[in-house]
C-alpha cells in the first residue's frame, strides 16, 4: 500500500453508501454473480473461501463455487434454492455497497419487494441464452413499483453464446418494449459473464463492441441522492427527549425536506405553527438537517407533541387523509379480507385500518388488471383504505419515506402486506380554480351579532362519522347557539368558503370532511381566521360520540367562544 | 450545497432510528452488553440517540465466569463512565455444579453458560425486546437476520418463518413471554465498526491492542492462558506477541498473531488480510452450520 493509512481512513471516511438489490431466477447466475463481486473487490474472508473450496458441494464448473459464498442457510445450501433475502456487504475506494440477495423463484415475490424497499439500484439478471423471461418482467415490474430510481440489466451468460452482440441487442430491445410499459427509468445494459469475470470489475476484451462500463464502474458511480426528497420537509416524532425541565426535544429521523434553526414548522394533527429553535445532536447543534439523519429537533413555543405526530412545512403540507389508496404487495399465507379489521404502520404511527376495497389485482407478468374479491400471497392489488385516524402522507412516488406502509395483523402479529399509497383522486383545494364568492356584507356589526347570539362564531373543523356531526350541531342548538352543520366528501375544498359566510352571519360553522385534507384545513385557516377556526379528531378524545361533543364544548367555553353552561344557566336561558 | 451523508454517517442514522423506535415501541427493552468491540459502539449510538437523556434502557452482560479478567475491569469502568444501569447475568447452578468448557466441552458449555445464561436473565427481567450487537456480515447465517428478529416464547428463532422487514418500519408486536432481538449495527461491516471507534474515539478492551501475551499453540489457535485451563502434555506457555480479533472466553477466543498496538494499525491489518474474524472463535467450528443451530435454541 503506497498511501499511509491514515490516508485510506480519510479517503474511506467520505464515501458513500450504496444500496441495491439483485433479482434473478433460480439458474441465471445470481449468486455467483455476487459471490464474484464480493471475491473481486476483496469482500470474501480467506477463510470462508477456504470453507467453501472445502466443501462436499460445488454446483459449479470452475474451481470455486462462488454462489456457496452467498448461500446463507442450511436448507438452502442442500437444496441449492435461495430462499429468503440475505445482506452482503463489499466496499470500493469509491463506496460501500449493501446487496439485498432476493431469491428469484415464483413464489417469493414478497422477498423481492423487501429488497427493492430500501434500494436505490437494482440489477435485473437475464440468461443470455433464454431472454427475457417472465421472472425479468416481474423484477421490473417490482422495481418501477418500489421506485427504484437506477435500473441495471446484467446480460449474463454471455460466454455461452459467444459474446455475440446480436443476442444482446435483441435482449435490449425486448426489454425496452416491457419497460416503456412501466413507469420505469431508462435502464443500463450490460453484457457480462459472471462465471468468466468479464464486464464485472473490467472491462472484457471478448466484448469489444460494447463501449459502455463495466457493472462495478456502473455501481460506482450510479446517482445515489435521487433515493431522496429534499424539497418538502418532513419528520414523524419517533420519541419525545426530555430529560428536565429545560430541554424538550422531538426525536426522529428526517423523511424529506432540509431544516434548520428558524424555520417555520407546523404539528400534525393539532395544526399549530411555530418554530425550530435548535438541531440538537450528541456532537453539538447543526446548522442544517436533512435525510436520511437521525436529529433532534427542539422549538420556540411549548406544544403538546407526541410519538405519531409530523413536523411539516407549513408552506408544503402533506395530505392528511383517513381515506386513502395505495398498490399493496400481500406477503401472507392468509389472503386478504375486506374489512376486517388490521393494524397499519405509517412513518411512526400504528393505527387500526380496514380494506374497503380492491380496485384492482395487477398480474405481475402481464400487468392485466383484474377486480378479485380477495388478494392472496405474492399478488398485488391497489386497494382502498380507510383508517381510524388520519394519516400524514405523500404519494410514494414523491416520497418514499412518508408514502409507504406496512399492515399488521392484530391477532398473529404476522407481517400481512408492503404499500405504497398513491395519489389522491381528489383535488386539493389549493388547486382549485373555482374564483371565490365575492360580496358586500350588511352594516350590522360582530358586537351586535354577539349580542343576539350569546357566542362568538366559530368554525370548528371535524373529521368525524356524520351522527357525531349531527350530535354536535344538536347539542349546541340546544344550548341555545345559532349552529350549521355542513358536510362535502366529495367537494370538500368549497367547505372553507361557506364557513366563512356563516360565520360572518354570526354563527357557529360544523365543517365535516371525509377526505380530511390538510390544505383544505388550511384553506380554512385563511379564510375564517386562525383565531376562529378549531380543529379536532374526535377519535383522539373519546371513542364515545357523547363524551367527545362534551369535550369540544368544553374546549369551547375555555377558548371563550362559549359562555360556560353553568354561567348560561344563571341567566336563565 | 450538497446534502450527501457518508456511509458511516448513513450508517449512524439508521441505527439512531432503529434505537429510538424500539425505546418508544417496547414496554421493556434490554442492551445485551458484551464489553466487544460492537457493544462498544451500540452504547455510544444508543448515547446519540437519546441525548441529551440518558439511555433509558439497563445493560446487561451475560458473565460465563470465564472471560478474561481485563473484560470485566473494562466493562465496571466503562459503564461507570457513561453513567449506565448494568444488570450482570450468570448461570450459577450450572457453575456450582461444574460447568466448563474443558470438562464439558464448547458446544454444550455455550448452551448452559451463554444460551441458558442468557434466557434466564432475560425472562428474570421481563424483556420484551434485547438489543444486540451482533452484524450480517459476521457469519453466513447471520446475513438473513432480521433488524427485529423474533423470538418464540422459549427465545428460539425460526429462520424460515421471519416477518418480511422493509423500508424502516419495523413489526414490534409480539404477544406475552414471546421477544424481539433487535440488531441496530445489522449493516455494518467489521471495518465498518473499527472505522468508527477510530473516528469518534470509542473506549474499547485493551486484549484488541497487540501485547506480549502468554499463549499456548493448540490446532493453528493462539489460546490465551487464564482461568487455571490444563495444557495437554506437550504443550508449554510462550509469550507471543498477538492480541484479540473478537472477545468471547478465554479458552473459546484464539488470539492472532499481530504487531498492531494502534487503531490505525488494527485497521491496517484488517485490510491487508482478510481473515473472518469469528475464525477464531471456536464455538463456530465445532458443527457445520453451527452458528445456525445456535441461534435456533436461543443463542444471540
Amino acid at each position: 500500500m503506497s498511501e499511509t493509512i491514515e490516508d485510506f481512513l480519510a479517503r474511506h471516511e467520505t464515501s458513500e453508501l450504496l444500496r441495491f438489490s439483485t433479482a434473478g431466477s433460480v439458474d441465471d447466475g445470481k449468486s455467483t454473480l455476487i459471490g464474484r463481486l464480493l471475491y473481486d473487490t476483496k469482500g470474501v474472508y480467506e477463510d470462508q473461501l477456504a470453507s467453501i473450496k472445502n466443501s462436499r458441494i460445488n454446483r459449479s464448473t470452475g474451481s470455486i463455487d462462488f454462489s456457496l459464498l452467498t448461500d446463507g442457510l442450511k436448507a438452502e445450501r442442500e437444496q441449492g434454492i435461495t430462499i429468503d433475502v440475505a445482506y452482503r456487504y463489499f466496499a470500493t475506494a469509491k463506496r460501500k455497497f449493501i446487496i439485498a440477495d432476493t431469491p428469484g423463484h415464483e413464489q417469493y415475490t414478497r422477498n423481492m419487494a423487501t429488497g427493492a424497499s430500501t434500494a436505490t439500484l437494482a440489477i435485473v439478471l437475464i440468461d443470455a441464452r433464454k431472454g427475457v423471461l417472465p421472472q425479468s418482467r416481474r423484477h421490473a415490474y417490482i422495481s418501477s413499483l418500489l421506485g427504484i430510481p437506477n435500473i441495471v440489466v446484467a446480460v449474463n451468460k454471455m460466454d455461452l453464446v459467444d459474446f455475440s452482440q446480436e443476442v444482446f441487442e435483441q435482449i435490449q430491445r425486448d426489454f425496452a418494449v416491457f419497460a416503456s410499459q412501466l413507469n420505469l427509468p431508462d435502464p443500463v445494459f450490460i453484457p457480462i459473464s459472471a462465471l468468466e469475470g468479464d464486464n464485472v470489475v473490467s472491462a472484457s476484451p471478448r466484448t469489444r463492441w460494447y463501449t459502455g462500463p463495466n457493472l462495478l464502474e456502473h455501481l460506482e458511480t450510479a446517482p445515489i441522492s435521487t433515493i431522496h426528497n429534499y424539497k418538502d420537509f418532513r419528520l414523524a416524532v419517533q420519541y419525545v427527549i426530555r430529560p428536565d425541565l429545560d430541554f424538550r426535544g422531538y426525536a426522529g429521523q428526517i423523511a424529506s425536506g432540509t431544516i434548520r434553526p428558524g424555520a417555520p414548522v407546523m404539528v400534525l394533527p393539532s395544526g399549530r405553527t411555530t418554530k425550530v429553535k435548535s438541531i440538537s445532536t450528541f456532537d453539538g447543534n447543526l446548522d442544517v438537517a436533512f435525510p436520511p439523519m437521525s436529529v433532534t429537533l427542539t422549538l420556540e413555543d411549548e406544544l403538546d407533541i407526541s410519538r405519531g405526530d409530523m413536523l411539516v412545512d407549513p408552506a408544503s403540507m402533506p395530505h392528511v387523509s383517513r381515506r386513502v389508496e395505495a398498490a399493496l404487495v400481500w406477503m401472507n399465507q392468509e389472503p386478504l379480507e375486506l374489512n376486517h379489521p388490521y393494524l397499519l404502520k405509517h412513518t411512526t404511527q400504528q393505527i387500526g385500518v380496514t380494506v374497503t376495497a380492491i380496485q384492482a389485482r395487477i398480474d405481475v407478468n402481464t400487468l392485466a388488471e383484474d377486480q378479485p374479491e380477495r388478494l392472496e400471497l405474492n399478488e398485488i392489488g391497489i386497494v382502498s383504505l380507510e383508517t381510524t385516524k388520519p394519516l400524514f402522507y405523500d404519494p410514494y412516488n414523491s416520497n418514499r419515506a412518508t408514502g409507504s406502509l406496512i399492515l399488521i395483523d392484530p391477532t398473529t402479529n404476522a407481517t400481512l402486506a408492503a404499500g405504497m399509497l398513491r395519489q389522491h383522486r381528489t383535488p386539493a383545494s389549493t388547486q382549485s380554480s373555482v374564483p371565490l364568492l365575492n360580496f358586500e356584507a350588511g352594516r350590522l356589526t360582530p358586537a351586535e351579532r354577539y349580542a343576539r347570539a350569546g357566542h362568538l362564531p366559530a368554525t370548528i373543523w371535524l373529521t368525524a362519522r356524520a351522527e357525531l356531526v349531527w350530535n354536535l350541531e344538536r347539542k349546541l342548538f340546544e344550548r341555545g347557539c345559532l349552529v350549521q352543520a355542513i358536510s362535502d366528501d366529495v367537494e370538500s375544498h368549497r367547505l372553507p368558503e361557506v364557513a366563512r359566510i356563516l360565520n360572518s352571519a354570526g354563527l357557529i360553522a360544523i365543517c365535516s370532511s371525509g377526505t380530511d385534507d390538510a390544505a383544505d384545513l388550511q384553506r380554512a385557516e385563511e379564510l375564517v381566521g386562525k383565531d376562529k377556526l378549531f380543529a379536532y379528531h374526535p377519535s383522539d378524545i373519546s371513542p364515545k360520540d357523547d363524551t367527545a361533543c362534551n369535550c369540544i364544548i368544553r374546549d369551547l367555553e375555555k377558548r371563550g367562544i362559549l359562555t360556560p353552561a353553568d354561567f348560561a344557566s344563571g341567566e336563565g336561558i | 450545497m450538497s446534502y450527501s451523508l457518508s456511509h458511516l454517517r448513513a450508517l449512524e442514522a439508521e441505527s439512531i432510528h432503529i434505537l429510538r423506535e424500539v425505546a418508544a415501541e417496547f414496554a421493556k427493552p434490554v442492551m445485551l452488553y458484551s464489553i466487544g468491540k460492537d457493544s462498544s459502539v451500540m452504547v455510544r449510538l444508543a448515547q446519540k440517540a437519546f441525548f441529551p437523556g440518558k439511555i433509558p434502557f439497563p445493560m446487561l452482560h451475560v458473565d460465563t465466569t470465564f472471560k478474561f479478567g481485563e473484560m470485566i475491569e473494562f466493562r465496571d469502568s466503562f459503564m461507570r463512565s457513561i453513567g449506565a444501569e448494568l444488570i450482570v447475568g450468570t448461570n450459577h447452578k450450572a457453575i456450582a455444579e461444574g460447568a466448563n468448557p474443558f470438562a464439558l466441552g464448547t458446544a454444550k458449555c455455550c448452551a448452559l453458560l451463554k444460551t441458558r445464561g442468557l434466557l434466564d436473565a432475560l425472562e428474570a427481567g421481563g424483556f420484551d425486546a434485547a438489543f444486540g450487537g451482533a452484524r450480517r456480515d459476521e457469519e453466513k447465517s447471520r446475513a438473513k437476520e432480521r433488524v427485529y428478529s423474533f423470538r418464540d416464547e422459549f427465545g428460539q428463532w425460526d429462520p424460515k418463518n421471519q416477518r418480511p422487514e422493509l423500508w424502516n418500519l419495523y413489526n414490534a408486536r409480539v404477544d406475552k413471554g414471546e421477544s424481539i432481538r433487535v440488531f441496530p449495527l445489522s449493516n455494518w461491516t467489521e471495518l465498518d465498526v473499527w472505522h468508527y471507534i477510530y473516528l469518534e474515539d470509542i473506549p474499547v478492551v485493551p486484549l484488541y491492542f497487540a501485547k506480549p501475551r502468554p499463549v499456548v499453540v493448540r490446532g493453528g489457535s493462539l489460546i490465551p492462558i487464564e482461568h487455571n485451563m490444563p495444557l495437554l502434555p506437550h504443550e508449554k506457555p510462550e509469550m507471543i506477541m498477538s492480541r484479540m480479533r473478537s472477545l468471547g472466553c478465554t479458552y473459546c477466543t484464539g488470539a492472532i498473531r499481530s504487531e498492531a498496538d494502534t487503531l490505525p494499525k488494527i485497521i491496517a491489518e484488517l485490510v491487508g488480510f482478510r481473515r473472518s474474524e469469528r475464525e477464531n472463535r471456536v464455538i463456530d467450528h465445532d458443527q457445520e452450520g453451527s452458528m445456525e443451530l445456535k441461534k435456533r435454541e436461543g443463542y444471540f
